[in-house]
């Protein structure tokens, strides 16, 4: 080993208890943020996984324009077929088609306004968890006639399974559209929009009611996770040439509060682990200016000896260094092992048991260790001991030798 | 040609109000291989003469050639570089590194010099041999006496193989037997290497064996006598890193 390593280590332990007192603060924080960070990037991943898996999937092929407008022509042709080229496309399991229009709904008391949505009823519960939220009755089978309705809907109509239902709007055509439907099952997704609104038929009879042919409005794609969309979204750019007037849209575009609510809850973290960091920064300064101050004599013989201040300096920035590489080391060794037990174990704080229950979340959440979780924290941690040495390195600059030497 | 040549050098210093004369009209002419003693009471100027003809301070007037060179003029820079490389310096007492051992604190300095490894390593053991330390390398400064760690101080300034050393109040903190073995050494080295020596002291024990005696009072030369050294017999001459010399350890 070199000898100004070995100068630094050993300069280190003159005062070991201080030097395992600053170590340990480094290593508590470090353990505190990949805590918060894997669990707070846990529970973005469940927050978006939960609302893209009710119903708007990772990424839709739309008609340009349907997404903010909404109207019933602006529609696909052979939409069940795109959605099998789609498939085919993306090597992807979770493909579905979907018509959409809205209706009067009118039971024999009371009349809402709902959002039909045609469906393909063997693909729909793999780019959706609605169907798996049935409260009362079943899920479609593919039969004409059958509807399957939100539980705020069901309630407020008044209608239960083997009820009737009219529906009443206009076709694609612009021609009268009617039918009436049977209730075969109640959908209860804790959300209290979709509740009031959703009402799912088969999509072929979709089709028919409302004068489609074989159009469609969208077709969802529900991928394996996020990092996957990017790419996916690229592909499908591809059928845009033969069918310019498709548009591909990721989850972002397709829930825009989404992301910008993370953002938000991510800036206000980031000022909790900034104070947090500033803390152990300061205590790395603590120590290290106390060592400097302390030496000032022997700084003081070196620079007569002719070490120049700036090797001093980087003495000082390689002590630092090591204090701070045994506090990234330990903390990320045993933040590593609570997150793996985590992962394992899954976590829960009071309350939240509750309210993930009633928004049809996981009681606990299984924050994935991921590298970005456990390094983020700690890595900043190591920069602001580094930054944290810079204050005391600078004073060997302003050091004389003759005075250094006479200090006590 | 002269080692040093001093002309005409003024120091004052500041306190508050107060004006402190550190140096007044000093002028000095050292030949290379000499072994000179600066003597005279506390506060007489001994170490600020000391520390501007090492390029530690730099004086408010006057000249400093060192080797044909000025180095009044110089920036703390090329100070420093002059320091690490053309001067030894050996001071009161306590000037090792503490958490290295004597091999490590005079690898050090030749390590900042740039010396390759492998040299380093070889030039040590000499050195450290030299001065009777052979067997000690790997002790610690808190694991030596003060006499042992004033000889890894001097291994340490010699081991570049300067032409000048600077020593201040060497023997301050050694008893009469560590002091007057490093005279001995100081002595062989003189000899032996022809290194310059010039010692700032009060110690009779240390001026017994200069050859050329320079009082000072209020920052003034008084007195420059030549001087037979009476330290020990000069009968032959005495072998450096010998048992005779390094016994102690
Ligand atoms: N940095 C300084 N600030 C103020 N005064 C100083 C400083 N350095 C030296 N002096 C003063 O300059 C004068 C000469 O000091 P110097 O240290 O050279 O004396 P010295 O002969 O080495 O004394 P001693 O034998 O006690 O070591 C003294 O009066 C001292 O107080
Ligand atoms: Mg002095």
């Amino acid at each position: 080993m070199n000898i100004t390593w070995r100068l630094a280590w050993r300069n280190l332990w003159r005062h070991w208890r201080r030097t395992w007192l600053t170590v340990g603060a480094m290593v508590f924080c470090n353990m505190l943020l990949i805590f918060l960070i894997s669990v707070q990037l846990g529970s973005y991943q469940m927050m978006i996984d939960n609302s893209l898996g009710a119903f708007t999937g990772h990424l839709q092929l739309q008609h340009e324009g349907f997404d903010e407008e909404q109207r019933i022509r602006q529609s696909m042709p052979a939409v069940a077929e795109r959605a099998r080229q789609v498939q085919e496309l993306l090597g992807a399991e979770a493909v579905a088609a979907r018509g959409i229009a809205y209706a009067l709904a009118s039971s024999e008391e009371r009349s809402f306004g709902i959002q039909v949505t045609g469906v393909e009823p063997e693909r729909e519960p793999r780019v959706s968890t609605l169907p798996g939220l049935l409260r009362e009755g079943r899920y479609l089978s593919g039969a004409d006639g059958e509807i399957v309705v939100g539980a705020l809907l069901a309630r407020n109509l008044r209608v239960a399974p083997g009820d009737e239902i009219t529906i009443l709007g206009s076709g694609r055509d612009g021609s009268f559209a009617a039918a009436i439907a049977t209730v075969v099952g109640i959908v209860d997704s804790g959300i209290p929009d979709l509740d009031r609104a959703l009402a799912q038929v088969s999509l072929p009879w979709f089709q028919t009611v409302f004068s489609m042919g074989d159009h469609g409005h969208s077709v969802v794609v529900r991928l394996p996770n996020l990092e996957q969309v990017p790419l996916a979204v690229t592909t499908l750019q591809a059928l845009r040439a033969e069918h310019p007037e498709l548009v591909v849209l990721d989850w972002d575009q397709l829930q825009p509060g989404l992301r910008q609510a993370i953002r938000s809850d991510m800036a206000s973290a980031w000022v909790m682990y900034g104070v947090l960091i500033l803390l152990v920064a300061f205590s790395v300064l603590n120590t290290q200016l106390m060592s400097v101050l302390e030496r000032t004599r022997e700084f003081g013989v070196m620079l007569a000896l002719g070490v120049s201040p700036g090797r001093l300096a980087r003495l000082v920035g390689l002590e630092t260094a090591l204090l701070a590489a045994l506090g990234l080391g330990l903390g990320v060794l045993l933040g590593a092992l609570l997150a793996l037990y985590l992962q394992q174990a899954g976590f829960t704080f009071p309350g939240m048991e509750e309210m993930n229950a009633r928004f049809n979340l996981p009681e606990r959440i299984y924050p994935p260790v991921t590298l970005a979780s456990l390094l983020w924290g700690p890595l900043t941690v190591f920069l602001g001991a580094l930054l944290a040495a810079v204050y005391p390195a600078l004073r060997l600059f302003g050091l004389q030798p003759v005075a250094a030497m006479r200090a006590t | 040609m002269s080692a040093i040549v001093c002309q005409d050098l003024c120091k004052t210093f500041e306190q508050g109000e107060q004006r402190i004369i550190g140096l007044d009209r000093v002028s000095l002419s050292i030949e290379a291989g000499e072994l000179l003693c600066l003597s005279g009471p506390s506060g007489s100027g001994k170490t600020t003469l000391l520390n501007a003809m090492g390029g530690l301070d730099t004086p408010d007037s006057g000249s400093i050639t060192l080797g044909g060179r000025r180095i009044d003029q110089l920036s703390r820079g090329a100070l420093a570089d002059l320091r690490l490389r053309e001067i030894g310096f050996v001071f009161q007492a306590y000037n090792l590194i503490p958490v290295l051992s004597a091999r490590e604190n005079v690898e050090f300095v030749m390590q900042v010099q740039g010396l390759a490894p492998a040299l380093r390593r070889e030039r040590a053991a000499g050195v450290l041999t030299e001065v009777g330390l052979a067997g000690l390398e790997e002790r610690r400064p808190a694991e030596m006496s003060g006499g042992q760690q004033q000889r890894v101080a001097v291994a340490r300034a010699i081991a570049s193989e300067p032409q000048l050393v600077l020593a201040d109040e060497p023997t301050a903190n050694l008893d009469s037997q560590s002091a007057t073995q490093l005279m001995d050494l100081f002595q062989a080295l003189n000899r032996n290497r022809n290194v310059t020596f010039v010692l700032a002291t009060h110690d009779p024990r240390v001026m017994a064996y200069a050859r050329r005696l320079v009082r000072m009072e209020d920052g003034r030369v008084i007195d420059d006598v030549a001087q037979q050294p009476s330290g020990r017999p000069s009968v032959g001459r005495p072998s450096v890193g010998r048992p005779s010399v390094g016994s102690e350890g």
